[in-house]
Parts: C-alpha cells; structure tokens; sequence
C-alpha cells in the first residue's frame, strides 16, 4: 500500500492545474448544499464573481461623484441647522459647522454625461461602463464598525463578511485557489487598520473565510516548504500521509478522512498554484503598463492585476482594500495621492476585463465604509469628517447597466433623498446578480435564520441592473 | 432526507402504544416558532391581528372565533387557517418565506385531534429529577437513560472501545494531552474498571485539567489580549485566565464561579481571597472597546451594554437576548424592556466609553498563595509570642515576625504586581430603553434592573437590584436554565455534540434535547451534588456510553447523526489541542500552568494590516513552547494556525466552534515552524531512544497515536524513510538548511542526513487525520 488513491503525478509531469478527484469532490459537495437545489437560488445568475473595491477610510463623494452648486454657494458658511439636528457626528461633535465647498471640480463625461470629479480622469473616461449610486447609506460613523457593517450587514462582531456567504452559498469553482481572497494595498492619509473579520467566516465554517493574500513575506501563510524542502520531497510527504490516512480509515471508517485527503491534495496545488498566480512577470509589458504594475510592489494596482488573474482562475470573491482614504485634512493633497494611485488601475481592471469579455459575468464593486461630510473639518489643511447619511459608490459588470446615475442626496449632498440605497440593498442587490434570493438566504444562528441583508426587508435595486 | 430519518428515529423511539402522539414540545412548538411567531409571537410590534400563540393563555383564551376546540380541528380557528381553500386567506401568508409543509400542517391536525395539549417550554421551567428507567441490569443512571431509548429503536450499543483508544480519549478530553506511552501500556495490560476508574482520578487532579476546561470558557466570554476595534491595542487580562484554570482545578462550585464573575467585586470576606474575585470579576470587562478618534462615548458605552446583555445571556442561560435590543424577541418571551433592564446590572461597572480601557494592579496567584502563607505565618508566631516567657525566644519569635512583616510589605507592593481588567463599582449611570436601539433617542423610559420577567422577580423590596443580585438569581436553584446550559455543554465535551444540539440556545428556536430527561436528571444531580463540575465530568466519563466504540456501521446507517448515542463520536482536536498535541508527542511541550501570554512563531507580515503598533515580537526560549490556550490573542488577527483550526476571534460568545476540514490546516501542519521543529524534536527524541529503524518507528507511534504501528504502515514509512535518506545524502545542504528551522539546536551529534530523514517522518506522523482526532 503505497499509492494514494489520487494521482497528483500528471500535475508534477506538467499538466497544469487539473485534477480529477473524488475525493475532491467530496470536498467540494461539502460546501453546505449538497443534493437538491437550495431553495434561495434564483433560475438565473448574471454573475460568477464579485470583484470588490474597498477604498477603506471613506472616500468623499463630494470629490469623486456628487457634484452640488449649492455647496460652492454656501462655502465657508455656517451649516444650516435643519441638516444637522440630532444627527450622529464624529470628529466634529462639538465644533462649529461651516459648509465646505468642492475641492475641486465636476465635469459631465461618456454618452451618458454623469458628472465626476477632476481628481477621477481615468474613472471618467469609463463612465458610460459603471452605474454609479448617489444616494448610499450606512449605520456606523466609525471606520471599524462602519467596515464590519459593510461586509456583515451588522454592527454585531462574529458575524460572516459577504464573500463567505457568497462562497458558502454558492461553493468554490476553483479547484486549486480558495474561493475567498483578500489583498490590501496602502497609500494616502492615516491608513486605517483592517481587521480579518472583514473577511471572516464568523459563524460559518472556516473554509469559507477570506484567505489574505500577501505581496511581501509568504503569498499566503504557510505556503512554502521549510527550507531545504524540495517540491518533489514535499509531495513524497504527502503521499505518504494520504497513503496512511487511507490505510487507516479501512478500520476506522471515518467519513472525514477523505475529506482530509483531498483536503491535503488542494494544499499541495496551492503551494504551486499560489506562487505561479502571485508572479505577474510573465503579463505582457502593455498589461502592466495598462494597470501601471510593477511585479512584486504590493500595490493596488498589482493586485487590481492579481484580481484579473484570480477571476479567470474561478475565484468567486476578490475584495481589495485600498488604506488611506480618511482625508479628515489635506484632502486635496490626499485626494491626489489615493486617487493618483487607484484611479487608472481601477479603469485598467474593467478595460481588461472588458476585452477578455469577462466583464459581463464579473460584478466590481466600488466605494468606502461611508462617505464624508459637507461640513469643512481642518486637521491639516481643508477636510472632511465621516458621514453616514449620503455617500457614492458604483458597480459594474455582472448584469448591472453602465452609464447610469441612481439616487441623488439633498443640495447639500447630506441626506440622500432620492432613491435611497442602504447597505442591505446593496448586498441584496449583489446577491441578486450571483443568482442568490436574499431574502431566503438564510443560516440559522442562535434561533434566528440570519441573512446578510438582516433582518429588515431589502431591496434589490432593479433600476441599475440590465 | 436526514431530518425525514431522524422524524422516523424519534418515532421509532417511543413504544407503540403512543408512536402517533403529537407532543407540543416536540412536535407542534417548533412549527408554531419557526412560522408563524414572527408575527404572532413575543414582539409586539410586529405582532398581527392581536394573536399570540406564544402562550397558553392566548392559545387557548377566549377568542372568537375559537382557536382550538380539543379534538376538534374543523372547528379550530388555527387549524382552518393553515388550510384555508383561498391563499389570500392561508396562513402563513404568502409572502412569508416559510410555508407550511403537508406533514406540518398534519402535525398541528392529529395534534388537536388529540386534544391539543400544551406543554410550557422545556427549559424555562426548573428541572425535576426525573425517575432513573431500568433498560439494563447494573448500570449507572447516564447508561439506564441512553439504553432506554436505543431498545425501542431497535439499536443495539457499539462495543466498548479497545483500551488504547480509551486512554487517548480520556486524555485528550480531561487534560487536552496525549498520554504517555508507558501509561498507556498499563492500562492496555490491565484494562479492569478499578484501574480506569484510577485513570480518570489522576487526570481530573492533574493541572492539566484546568487549562483544558478553561479554553471553551475562554470562548465563551471572549477572552482577548487585545481591545478589538480598530487599532485593537493590546491589554492585559491574563490573570483572569488563570483565575479560570485555578478555579477549575480546585474545583470551585459552578454556582460560585458564577458569581466571583459576575460580582466578585461586590462581595466581601477574606482581604486576599477578594483579590482573587476581583480578578475574576474582569469577567464583566471582557466586552471590545473602542479608542477610533471621533467615536462618541454615548454610543460605545450602549454598544457596550449591549455587548454585556447579549453575551452575559448567552454565557449563563442559553439565551439569545441579543434579539430583544431593537425590539421584542421574535421567538421567546425576552421584551425590549427585559433586555434594557438586564443592562441596568451593569451600570455601575466603571469604564470608558472612548479610550484606552484602565487597568488595576493584582498580585499574581502565586504571589497570593505566598501571600496567604506568611499571613498564616505570622498569625502562628503571634500566637505563640503570647505563651512565651523567655526573653530570648521572645527576641526570637520577633525578628521573625519583623522578618515576615517584611516579606509581606514587599509582596503586597502593588507597584510590583501586573496590571489586569477587574471591576470596579461606580455610581450606577442611568439607563434608558433605547427605541429601535438608537443611542441618539433619548425618548425612553429609564430602567431599573431586573431580571427577564417570564422567567421569574428578585424579591428586594425598595432596593435597587445589583449584579451580586443578579448573579445569585443566575447561580440559583430555581433558575431554570443555568445547571442544563452547564451540563449541556460539558457533555459536549466527551460526546462531541450537547443533548440539546443547540448550545447557544435553549430556547423556543433552538433543538429539543435529544435526551431530555438524561439531560435534566444531570442538571438536578449536578446541583444537589453542590455544583460539583468534576463530579459531573466523573459520572460521564465513568458511564458505558462514553467508552464504547466511534464505529459502529448499523447505527450510522441508522441514525448518522448520532442522536441516539449508541455509539461514541470522533472530531478533530480544538486548535489549541492541536499544538498542544504536536509539542508532548515531541516532548517540546514545556508545561508550566499559567502566566501572561505568549507569542510563539508567527508569519513576519501578519500585522501589517494595523497600525505600526502592529509589530510583533516574538518570544525566546521556553516561551516558543507553551499551550495553545496561552497564545497571544489579537481579536483583530488571532493567530493563524489557530484561525486555520476553527479558532474564533473572541468577539462574541462562541459556545461552539465548526469543525471545519481544509486546505489551509493542511498548509499549516506541513509548514508552519511550529510543527516542522516539533516534527524534529520528535525525531530527536526517538533516535536517541533507539538504535533499529522499526524500534523508532514503534515509539513514534506510541508517542503520538498510543498504538504500535500495523505492517503496513511499516511498509510506508521505510520505504519514505529509505527515499528521503537518498535525497538528503545527495543534497546534504538542504538537510542542514531543514534542520534550522526554529529556534531550538539541532543535537550535534545526530548525522544531520539521518536526522532530517527522520524529521519527514515525524513530519508525516503530526500530520496524520488520526494524529489529530480525537476517537
């Protein structure tokens, strides 16, 4: 007895990434929703993935997409009261409010003539691709708990983020990649810490967790052999413990040895597969000059380079972090910065996903925890503080139309008004594109069938989609 | 299809005579909870057409039409709604996404059929010690229980498990360690009832044992190292995590533990043994808090509340309160204003509501102990200074007591003494229901504290309720949730899954006990036995259905899911476990109980997402080697070998952690310094016991599986063996480059070929499914 009952040496003879395992399978059906269909899948998904674009700090919408005459009108007057009466502020609380003006300006783009802002040329140029949302709004005025509502759709710690319930939903489609993978990049004012509940599994099995992805150090913990390990040394190895495993289980009778097994086989393709996706050496020079990436740099426009790479390998969830967007003060300066180094791979990513004509099964997403406010606040130069009752995001791809605006906030851009996107309609409305049914999307959890949307109704916003 | 078995297994467990009896419990409550009390249940707001069905009183009150005519379904009002011929008129309506079944809505009709008889919820009236039933000769009351349910369904019990399994089982699941080969071979050689008996009374005396109980309870109440939001600063509670191990080895009574936690700063006795209930009493400060610049203090300090609330409830009752923050419970009888005034309990806990939590400075146990010990001392020499004449024992006796007086001036030097979370009592702050739990709305009516009031009232008279209140009403007798949420999830423990499955809560949503009566008969025992946890360990771990066999085919075709217990469970360790494992097989392991955290190997960058506060430093020396359970806790990035294995952030109480089986753990065991040096330990440590291959191999299996390896796996091993022997004798390079991983030497006088082979090997065996599960 010293073969496995899997054959991972066509893999090292150089067939790439295949497999045909049972016990994979096993694994694989083990995602939560083995035999009939679930009951919350719709007949029809328009996307496969979600890219996800997290400008972590809270970019201002009143410099990238939400353009008020009336804000230049009233600059460096005092605040009408009406708008901030027993409202939740931050860092302002207690200070006198005065109405900060535009930053910088807005100019109308694409077919569609949306405006977006002077610090966006290259997010301008893709205009009539996105559906932006003017009128989004959030619970948490902090950065953490504003974070953990966006990718929980609650407050409460200990719950799962959204692509853990993307995955456990609708299962992994890579067989060498977890279906779940996190990268962040830093860059601009006062990064804020990310916490791995973000991307947590929280009541749900740890497999559906975001695995982080890293440019410096090992690409994911754990990956590479101990030194003086060679390939073939490890994969002797795991021949071995596999062989045992299954000698083992023919007394034991233990249904989680094959899962362990094929659990071991996947680990042993990652130790390649991960290495061979993180070296983007080898992307023609006009693709990492498109995205401005340079192999190795750890920056957001690598991993809007890496992203592309996860999705064509099946990846299901692909979230991005982009620290520095908490521009309190020096907003312009700021602006520049975090705008300078995501605006064109933002664009680069659609355009590439766009001619690889993956763009239409592929949801990106764009936006930060909240948004910031209309009132000036001064730590360094003009700023703005956290605000929660209005802000932008866009999403394109996946299903969702390009060239569209919905919802407006008030002259101001304090309340949105019009059309009023919550998070939960946000995260329905994604889960509708993946083909999952929110509302009856459901994990029970201390008695209660909790969903991502929670437990107010939510609404798929259908004006945006094809 | 399992839950169409399990229907037919529950049946099948009852005798004939009543196979088709609706129960309301068991039968009728679930369909009422999950579909129709969201809107005709507890919460008021949402509740429809004034209709409760919740409650007896209601159900069965007067109401036209008439809900329920016993016996009569086509003239109950609640039956002729589920089936109405118009869906404009059926309930559940249309647009609830929970519809009624055919066999549902069957149950609800035999069940009026046969007279609609209520039950109150199972938990929420206190347990009565329920008759033992006699289903075999000669068995405890735990074997009588389960037996009698296997007969009726026609399953036989698995076989007594072979002694090595037994012994490995116990320790894992008293001390968390594997045993020691000679011990094992003692009970293999003589594997009677008197020495199991003696097995299981060193290991509950060991000290082991409290740091294995202490790593649920640190789940439980969110042990962390760290304040969790956002740059999630380091803090120190440390001394409360040895507080628990303490507590657990002395065999503190449940009842008292409860308390010192919950208010062990308000009670008063001996000035040493208060400092110990203050250190327990960081038990209420276990909550996240927040330093984030612009966070408002009102809003933290009713996060908070809340947090305490929701975790306080589901720690010591199984509740899920948590639900009753916006609004009222949907499924149980938790109102908004019970939930508000739970919080009042805890309005005089001091603390900030944006900031750097504030620390208290407390001796050690050790330090204590000492402590205790010269008091005792010198109480002692004072004594006898009284019966002493001589002037010259006299000057004696005083430059002793000068001596101790001194000794203890410099223990009880609280300069000297480490600083931890404790409670400290300020004037209670005022608390108000918070409508939708807005913390802007200042609307509500305030609260006093009090208990949830379905589930009984402090008799106070005019004082205010405190927490000691609060936490005696917990520790109670007549609480009648408290002893089975224990006793459930100890049973956990040594069967893999509660009685009632559902840990966190008993409550209307959560599974009806598999076992009720096992269930409450344990909890009444457990209580009249003056909560007395090792007793309870002792009665199941001594019970015939803990030391049968995990494989037993007929009952897994029969009942997979084991609810039947007609066999024993197999899971994988506890991340904790895991490690703790992997260190005693190689003998890394250094087992000193106690202390401030640690910081083991950790991948360089794994911070890197946080402030530049984020560096981490790890340890040296003996520090690399300690318990999982003393593993550093960032809740923002906990450890990444614990977080592979199911570790939970310790935000939130977990009361169980998933199982899961992954690629990641895989990565972790095959690369993470941790287990590659223990790999080399290991092979260090059987090398140098023995000379001959097969030997060695003979004790590697001993050591980690308490089991002699079988041909076969003989047959592989040599063979990796005589492979990696021919790589590193070509490569000799890499053999060294192998053998520095981590930090301890490798022995210089091993042939560094024959060592790093014998390291894959070691390797292989840390890696087994069997190494890490637990049989």
């Amino acid at each position: 007895m010293t073969s496995t009952p899997i054959n991972r040496r066509a893999f090292l003879a150089g067939s790439g990434l295949s497999l045909g395992s049972a016990a994979l399978n096993l694994l694989l059906a083990e995602s939560g929703q083995a035999g009939a269909k679930p009951a919350y899948l719709l007949p029809k998904a328009k996307a496969k993935r979600v890219i996800f674009l997290c400008m972590a700090g809270g970019p201002s919408h009143l410099e990238t997409f939400d353009y008020k005459p009336k804000l230049d009108q009233l600059n460096g007057q005092p605040m009408p009261d009406s708008y901030t009466k027993g409202q939740p502020i931050a860092q302002l609380q207690g200070q006198k409010l005065k109405v900060q003006g535009h930053l910088t300006k807005f100019k109308k783009y694409g077919q569609s003539g949306q405006y977006v802002s002077d610090f966006l040329p290259w997010t301008a140029k893709m205009v009539d691709d996105i559906a932006i949302i003017r009128s989004m709004v959030t619970e948490q005025i902090n950065h953490d708990p504003a974070h953990t509502f966006m990718n929980t759709g609650t407050a409460i710690n200990g719950r799962p983020s959204m692509g853990a319930w993307v995955n456990y939903g609708l299962g992994s489609e890579s067989k060498d990649l977890p279906g779940f993978v996190v990268m962040t990049s830093v860059g601009g004012r006062n990064p804020q810490p990310i916490a791995s509940r973000q991307w947590g599994a929280g009541f749900l099995p740890s497999r559906h967790q975001g695995v982080e992805f890293n440019s410096t150090g090992d690409p994911v913990h754990y990956v590479r052999n101990p030194k003086g390990i060679t390939r073939e040394s490890q994969s002797q190895l795991v021949d071995a413990i596999t062989a045992l495993d299954g000698h083992r289980n023919k007394t034991i009778n233990d249904p989680e040895t094959a899962t362990r097994i094929a659990a071991y086989e996947m680990a042993f393709r990652m130790q390649a597969s991960v290495p061979e996706l993180m070296d983007v050496s080898k992307e023609p020079k006009h693709i990492l000059d498109m995205y401005g990436a340079k192999p190795g740099d750890g920056s957001y426009a690598s991993n809007c380079l890496l992203a592309r790479r996860l999705a064509e390998r099946g990846v299901r969830f692909i979230h991005l972090y982009h620290r520095g967007w908490d521009h309190h003060g020096g907003l312009v300066q700021y602006m520049n910065k975090c705008c300078g180094l995501t605006d064109k791979p933002t664009w680069a990513l659609i355009q590439d996903l766009k001619q690889r004509d993956m763009l239409k099964d592929t949801l990106v997403v764009w936006g930060g925890e909240f948004g910031r406010t209309p009132m000036f606040q001064g730590k360094g130069g003009a700023g703005r503080d956290h605000h929660v009752k209005g802000f932008s995001m866009w999403m394109a791809g996946g299903g969702i139309q390009g060239g569209v605006g919905y919802g407006e906030t008030d002259e101001l851009g304090y309340h949105a008004e019009k059309n009023v996107v919550h998070v939960r309609d946000l995260h329905a409305t994604m889960l509708h594109q993946l083909g999952i049914d929110a509302e009856r999307f459901t994990v029970k959890h201390q008695g209660l069938d909790t969903r991502l949307t929670g437990v107010e109704k939510a609404r798929v916003v259908k004006d945006i989609l094809l | 299809m399992k839950m169409v078995q399990v229907i037919a297994l529950l049946f099948a467990c009852l005798p004939a005579s009543q196979a088709r009896e609706i129960k309301f419990n068991r039968d009728v409550r679930p369909i009422l909870s999950n579909h129709c009390f969201a809107c005709h249940g507890p919460d008021e707001k949402q509740r429809k057409a004034k209709l409760r069905l919740d409650r007896k009183e209601d159900l069965f009150g007067e109401r036209e039409p008439t809900l329920l005519v016993a016996g009569k379904p086509e003239q109950s009002e609640l039956y002729l709604r589920i089936t109405h011929g118009d869906p404009e008129e059926r309930m559940p309506p249309r647009k609830f996404p929970k519809p009624l079944t055919s066999p549902q809505v069957n149950t609800i009709k035999k069940w009026i059929e046969q007279g609609a008889k209520w039950e109150d919820h199972w938990a929420y009236t206190a347990p009565i010690r329920p008759p033992v039933p006699k289903a075999g000769k000669d068995l405890d009351p735990i074997d009588q229980f389960v037996l009698a349910r296997l007969a009726p369904a026609n399953l036989s019990p698995a076989l007594a498990t072979d002694p090595r399994t037994l012994v490995r089982r116990l320790h894992l699941d008293l001390i968390g360690l594997p045993p020691k080969p000679d011990v094992t071979e003692a009970f293999v050689t003589n594997p009677s009832t008197v020495a199991y008996t003696q097995l299981v009374d060193d290991l509950l005396a060991s000290p082991h044992f409290g740091e294995r109980l202490a790593v649920p309870w640190l789940d439980l109440v969110r042990y962390a190292d760290s304040v969790g939001y956002q740059k999630d600063r380091l803090r120190d509670c440390w001394l409360y995590r040895d507080y628990l191990i303490r507590s657990f080895n002395e065999n503190k009574p449940y009842d008292r533990f409860v308390i010192e936690q919950l208010a062990g700063d308000l009670l008063e006795g001996d000035p040493l043994e208060q400092r110990s209930w203050l250190i327990a009493s960081g038990f209420n400060r276990m909550n996240q808090t927040t330093s984030e610049g612009g966070a408002q203090a009102k809003e933290y300090v009713a996060k908070y509340a809340a947090d305490r609330v929701r975790n306080t409830a589901a720690i010591f009752l199984g509740s899920t309160m948590g639900c009753a923050e916006c609004h009222d419970h949907k499924y149980d009888p938790f109102t908004m204003k019970d939930f508000y005034s739970f919080a009042a309990f805890f309005a005089d806990v001091k603390e900030r509501g944006v900031g750097y939590p504030e620390h208290t400075a407390m001796p050690t146990y050790a330090d204590l102990d000492q402590w205790a010990d010269l008091e005792d001392q010198l109480k002692g020499l004072r004594e006898k200074t009284k019966d002493t004449v001589l002037q010259e024992e006299k000057d004696a006796l005083n430059k002793r007591i000068a001596e101790l007086k001194e000794s203890i001036t410099k223990i009880s030097n609280s300069k000297k003494w480490p600083k931890t979370l404790v409670t400290l009592n300020a004037k209670p702050r005022t608390v108000r229901m918070l409508p939708r739990g807005n913390w802007l709305d200042e609307t509500g009516p305030v609260m006093s504290p009090s208990v949830p009031a379905f589930l009984g009232k402090l008799n106070l008279g005019d004082r205010r309720a405190t927490r000691l209140d609060l936490a005696r009403w917990i520790a109670s007798r007549d609480n009648p949730l408290t002893a089975r949420v224990f006793v459930n999830r100890i049973w956990k423990q040594f069967f893999g899954k509660g009685l009632a499955r559902d840990l966190d809560d008993l409550g209307s949503q959560g599974e009806r006990p598999t076992h009720p009566k096992l269930l409450d008969w344990l909890a009444v025992e457990f209580m009249e036995n003056g909560w007395d946890v090792k007793n309870l360990i002792r009665q199941i771990v001594l019970s015939e259905a803990y030391r049968r066999s995990s494989n037993h085919p007929s009952s897994i075709d029969l009942d997979p899911e084991n609810r039947l217990l007609a066999r024993q469970a197999s899971f994988r360790l506890e991340a904790e476990f895991i490690r703790d494992n992997a260190l005693a097989i190689s003998g890394l392991l250094v087992p000193k109980i106690g202390g401030r955290s640690v910081k083991p190997y950790q991948p360089a960058n794994y911070w890197f997402r946080l402030y530049n506060s984020g560096k981490y430093v790890q340890d040296k020396g003996d520090e690399l080697y300690r318990r999982g359970l003393y593993t550093l806790w960032r809740r923002s990035f906990w450890h990444p070998s614990l977080q592979a294995f199911d570790a939970p952030a310790r935000e939130e109480c977990v009361a169980e952690r998933p199982i899961s089986n992954t690629p990641q753990q895989a990565l972790v065991l095959l690369n993470d310094p941790t287990y590659v040096e223990a790999a080399r330990i290991f092979a260090e440590r059987i090398i140098g016991a023995h000379a001959k291959d097969l030997e060695r191999l003979d004790l590697a299996f001993r050591l980690a599986l308490a089991r002699p390896p079988t041909k076969e796996e003989i047959g592989v091993l040599q063979n990796l063996l005589e492979k990696e022997r021919a790589i590193y004798a070509e490569n000799e390079k890499d053999a060294h480059a192998f053998l520095k991983t981590g930090e301890k030497p490798a022995d210089a006088n091993l042939n560094p070929v024959e060592l790093a082979a014998w390291t894959s090997l070691a390797r292989v065996i840390l890696n087994l499914h069997e190494t890490i599960t637990r049989n």
